[in-house]
């Protein structure tokens, strides 16, 4: 795993913290990752903290879902959190399509409505 | 002054280097934290469409000095097989080779001008401008750096 | 000290050296001359630079006010805990519109806001640019997890805007102020969900 993600267990949850922006087969190794991991304990819930991505593109929003869909075909909910307000503005002009994913403004709330979710 | 950044692309890492660059050339250029990654995430949809679709090339970027506005210009560069269809590229969910698509359009949509020079077997060229208007305070500013 | 005492002490300084290197040479005019050459542009230099010193520490001030009059002119409130409001007074272009999101999401981030409503009933026109500068900011609000209710949305507007093709559905729009707090609080939790069949 590159040192630029670090995942942490907390619970039943997984937290993935991206430090610094990823080249795309850095992405690639989060998800794939993170799909090994789901598979090999019990999770319910993946939160993909992305503070650090100072760019949010096409490619990342695109493996953003792929996380939550191979989360959710094992019965866990994906929350993306930190997404910094210039990063939203450039994602929303761009009309990249993040609706199917959960957001939330820090792991704080996320774990909170994780946690609800029971 | 600032002179042209040019940054290879030839491989995913260049594309970390060229947001980056994209970032840094934008803030030194007076545009704002919310224009300066509307432009990075512009050139890194490009990038990508290089590496993916014809495997190297390069970006240019260059200030654009104007009384009343100031421009950052982005040119990406390859020697490909070319785009058959611009206007399908352009339309959003176009396919393409590796089903990247919206990388163009959405390019388009981020940046000012926007413009693409591609010919089969040649190449291609996407030229993609973002402008930031100068204030009065920064014109008078600019006249008087400008007096010897 | 004051700019032009500043100035004054400078250019003074300026004449009393010019006087002392008149007073050394005045017996080769020669050399006289080939010193006051070097020494002049030198010294008007210097007055230049602390003369400008001063234009950019004034520009510095101007552009610190200009900044603080685009954040009063859209302000946003805080009513109570993670609740926010940001009411739109005026014309709505791209630029304004722009900094009104900046400053809204920048809002969000600092008071960690779970909902803002955003009242409309100020704006001077609404159009298809109009519209899609309001939705542009609903959806950057969504991505940093907060939810947006839209008040002031009269039904002539709505109506307006139906047939320009907006699309309203995905968003939560309210009538009035007031009832766009109470949702917003219904929202938060600290209201009960109201009842089913309501009016």
């Amino acid at each position: 795993m590159p040192h630029r993600v670090a995942i942490l267990a907390q619970d039943h949850n997984l937290i993935a913290a991206i430090q610094s922006d990823l080249s795309d087969s850095e992405v690639l190794e989060l998800r794939d990752d993170l799909a090994e991991r789901i598979g090999r304990r019990r999770v319910r819930g993946i939160v993909v903290d992305v503070t650090a991505l100072d760019v949010i593109d096409s490619f990342v929003a695109r493996a953003l879902r792929e996380i939550a869909v191979l989360a959710r075909l094992r019965g866990a909910e994906t929350i993306i959190v930190g997404i910094q307000p210039d990063v939203a503005i450039a994602m929303v002009q761009f009309k990249l399509n993040l609706t199917p994913l959960r957001t939330a403004l820090d792991l704080d709330e996320a774990l909170g409505l994780l946690e609800c979710a029971r | 002054m600032t002179h042209e950044v040019l940054v290879a692309i030839e491989s995913d890492g260049d594309l970390v280097e060229a947001r980056a660059a994209a970032r840094a050339l934008a803030t030194r250029l007076g545009f704002s934290r919310t224009d300066a990654t509307l432009i990075a995430t512009a050139i890194s949809e490009v990038a990508r469409n290089i590496i993916v679709h014809v495997g190297t090339g390069r970006i240019m970027m260059s200030p654009l000095e104007e009384e009343m506005r100031c421009g950052l210009q982005v040119v990406a560069e390859d020697k490909g097989a070319g785009i058959r269809d611009v206007e399908a590229a352009l339309h959003d969910g176009y396919a393409g080779r590796g089903g990247l698509g919206l990388g163009l359009s959405g390019a388009k949509r981020l940046m000012d001008d926007f413009d693409i020079d591609t010919k089969m077997d040649r190449g291609t060229r996407v030229t993609m401008t973002k402008w930031r208007f100068r204030d009065e305070l920064e014109r008078m500013k600019e006249k008087r750096q400008r007096r010897p | 000290m004051d700019t032009d005492e500043v100035l004054g002490i400078v250019l003074l300084l300026r004449d009393v050296l010019a006087r002392r290197l008149f007073v050394e040479y005045q017996h080769d005019k020669d050399l006289l001359n080939a010193i006051l050459d070097a020494y002049e542009p030198a010294a008007n230099r210097i007055a230049v630079t602390v003369g400008v010193s001063f234009v950019e520490e004034r520009e510095r001030v101007i552009r610190e006010q200009q900044e603080a009059i685009r954040e009063l002119s859209t302000p946003v409130l805080q009513v109570r805990e993670r609740l926010l409001i940001l009411p739109i007074i005026g014309m709505l272009d791209a630029q304004r519109a722009r900094q009104l999101t900046e400053q809204l999401l920048s809002e969000i981030q600092s008071s960690r806001a779970k909902v803002v409503v955003i009242d409309i009933t100020g704006v001077a026109t609404i159009d298809v640019a109009v519209a899609d500068h309001i939705v542009q900011t609903v959806e950057a609000a969504r991505l940093m997890g907060a939810s947006a209710i839209i008040t002031g949305l009269s039904s002539k507007i709505a109506q307006t805007l139906v047939d320009l093709g907006v699309d309203l559905s995905m968003m939560n729009t309210v009538g009035d102020l007031q009832g766009g707090l109470e949702e917003a609080e219904r929202l938060l939790g600290v209201l009960p969900p109201a009842e089913p069949t309501e009016r």
